[in-house]
């Protein structure tokens, strides 16, 4: 027998096995086991980037736009931005429990600080003479936010979120290694002491899989969205 | 005599220790068209961005009819820029209609329903004034240069602004777009009740368009003296004939053909 055999699984035995896992319902539980992993991670992974998103909107526009809110929180973020997030991971499964809110919060902290400065970045880039122009139009600071910023920040966030997609499966994977009960990265990691090739090999693909259809599916949000950014330069 | 428009009384501008402008004493009187011509770096486009409100004099006073100068930018002051006027993520009708937009929905910034059509109809009619029928629904960058600042024209004029301020508008323009943006200049200035303050680099554009021309100099330019002596208005010359609000004369040019 080849040492390899255990260790390389043949296209039969992958095939047999992603038959099992994504199509066929566990007897006991009546549940697909892809399917529950899937959605337990894709939960995990949204949210964290959602809110991460939500926030940096918030932060990232007033950081770009008031000078007051820019000197005093640039410094914060800057720090926060050389903090290792796997290194908070113990702290946070300690204080937050082993739950879920561990594992966003960990993305949120992981991908926060990128997407802010670059958002903030897209704001202070801005040519003072619109910001001119359209107090000459007649708007207030808040028209201007909600009329020029916002509407020429919102592409860079969505282009930002779709880079930022990366390292958040990486805190998620390392988040469901260490614990969950389901999820992509904690089956990865369940199976590996097992050496089950034939699970790790299809979820991995998988995981690639719903990485690009997801930054295929934002890059083409932010074309029909924005079409005039496509234009510029 | 009317009373003018805007007057400029003692002003001077100092950035640091550096004086850039000095004892600038004037009145603009309504209807006028001032072109504002100097070496650069003379200060021009800081004397306009006091009359925009952006910055403040250090010394003197500016007041438009009669009362100091609100120390923003308002709509009573438009202004089109030499570039970055108009903004890239909206189209040309979406332009236009923006400080419609702006005035009547202070919270959300953005009309709808009859309101929305009936400026949206406005904002058209305006269009086609600058010769952009037609192109409603372009991007900014899809524009040529010339286009963007008929439309910039456009966009400032739809909230009718008392006074209009041009920053070397039809600069980074090919010379035969430039006598087009002329003739619509012109035009939008007799047409409308408009008082106009040009900084231009080029002496003829100042003729060709202005019934007035002042001049920025620095009468010490020497090194050791640069950053402790200002421009002053050096010169301030009526055009001759006088060129008056209202009464169009016919194009020399066309007159040749
Ligand atoms: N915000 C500022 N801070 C410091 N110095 C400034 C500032 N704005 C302008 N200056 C200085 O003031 C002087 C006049 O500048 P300004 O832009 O008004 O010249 P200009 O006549 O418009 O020149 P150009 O014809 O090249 O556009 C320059 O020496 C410039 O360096
Ligand atoms: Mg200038």
């Amino acid at each position: 027998m080849n040492a390899n055999d255990k260790l390389l699984p043949s296209l039969a035995t992958m095939a047999d096995t992603v038959a099992r896992m994504a199509f066929s319902a566990d007897p006991r539980t009546g549940e697909v086991q892809l399917w529950v992993d899937t959605s337990a991670s894709l939960f995990r992974l949204l949210t964290g980037l959602g809110i991460a998103a939500a926030l940096t909107l918030l932060i990232g526009l007033v950081v770009g736009m008031l000078p007051v809110a820019r000197a005093a929180l640039a410094p914060v973020i800057d720090v926060v931005s050389m903090v290792p997030p796997l290194a908070l991971l113990p702290i946070l499964f300690i204080t937050l429990g082993l739950g879920e809110v561990s594992k966003i919060t960990l993305i949120v902290i992981g991908v926060m600080p990128v997407m802010v400065r670059d958002l903030a970045g897209r704001v202070l880039e801005l040519p003072r003479e619109q910001i001119v122009k359209a107090q000459t139009l007649g708007a207030s600071s808040w028209q201007v936010a909600i009329r020029v910023v916002l509407p020429q920040a919102l592409p860079r966030l969505i282009t930002s979120f779709r880079l930022q997609l990366g390292p958040a499966w990486l805190f998620l994977i390392a988040a469901e290694a260490i614990s969950a009960e389901a999820g992509l990265g904690y089956r990865i990691f369940l199976v590996r002491r097992f050496l089950a090739m034939d699970v790790i090999f299809p979820y991995v693909v998988w995981i690639t899989f719903l990485a690009v259809v997801m930054s295929w599916g934002l890059e083409r949000l932010r074309a029909r969205a924005f079409p005039w950014v496509e234009l510029g330069q | 005599m009317t009373p003018p428009l805007i007057q400029i009384e003692n002003v001077w501008k100092e950035f640091g220790d550096q004086i850039v402008l000095e004892r600038l004493s004037l009145s603009i009187a309504p209807r006028s068209f001032v072109a504002l011509v100097g070496p650069s770096g003379c200060g021009k486009t800081t004397f306009l961005r006091m009359l925009l409100g952006e910055e403040a004099p250090t010394k003197g006073r500016i007041l438009l009819d009669g009362k100091p100068l609100q120390p923003e930018p308002g709509p009573d002051r438009g202004v089109v820029f030499q570039r970055y006027s108009v903004f890239p993520h909206l189209t040309v009708l979406g332009n236009v209609m923006l400080g419609l937009d702006l005035k009547g929905a202070p919270r959300i910034g953005r009309l709808f329903g009859a309101r929305r059509r009936a400026a949206a109809d406005l904002a058209r009619a305006l269009i086609a004034e600058v010769g952009l029928a037609g192109d409603e629904g372009k991007y900014p960058a899809q524009l040529s240069g010339g286009m963007q600042q008929r439309l910039a024209l456009a966009q400032a004029l739809i909230t009718r602004p008392r006074v209009l301020l041009l920053d070397e508008p039809f600069g980074a323009l090919d010379p035969g777009i430039r006598a087009g943006m002329h003739e619509l200049m012109q035009r939008l200035w007799h047409e409308t009740d408009l008082t106009v303050v040009m900084v231009t680099h080029d002496l003829s554009e100042a003729f060709t368009l202005a019934c007035r021309v002042l001049v920025f100099e620095r009468l010490r330019d020497r090194a050791a003296e640069k950053h402790r002596y200002g421009a002053v208005l050096a010169q301030d010359m009526a055009v001759w004939p006088p060129r008056i609000a209202g009464q169009p004369t016919p194009p020399k040019r066309s007159q040749a053909a």
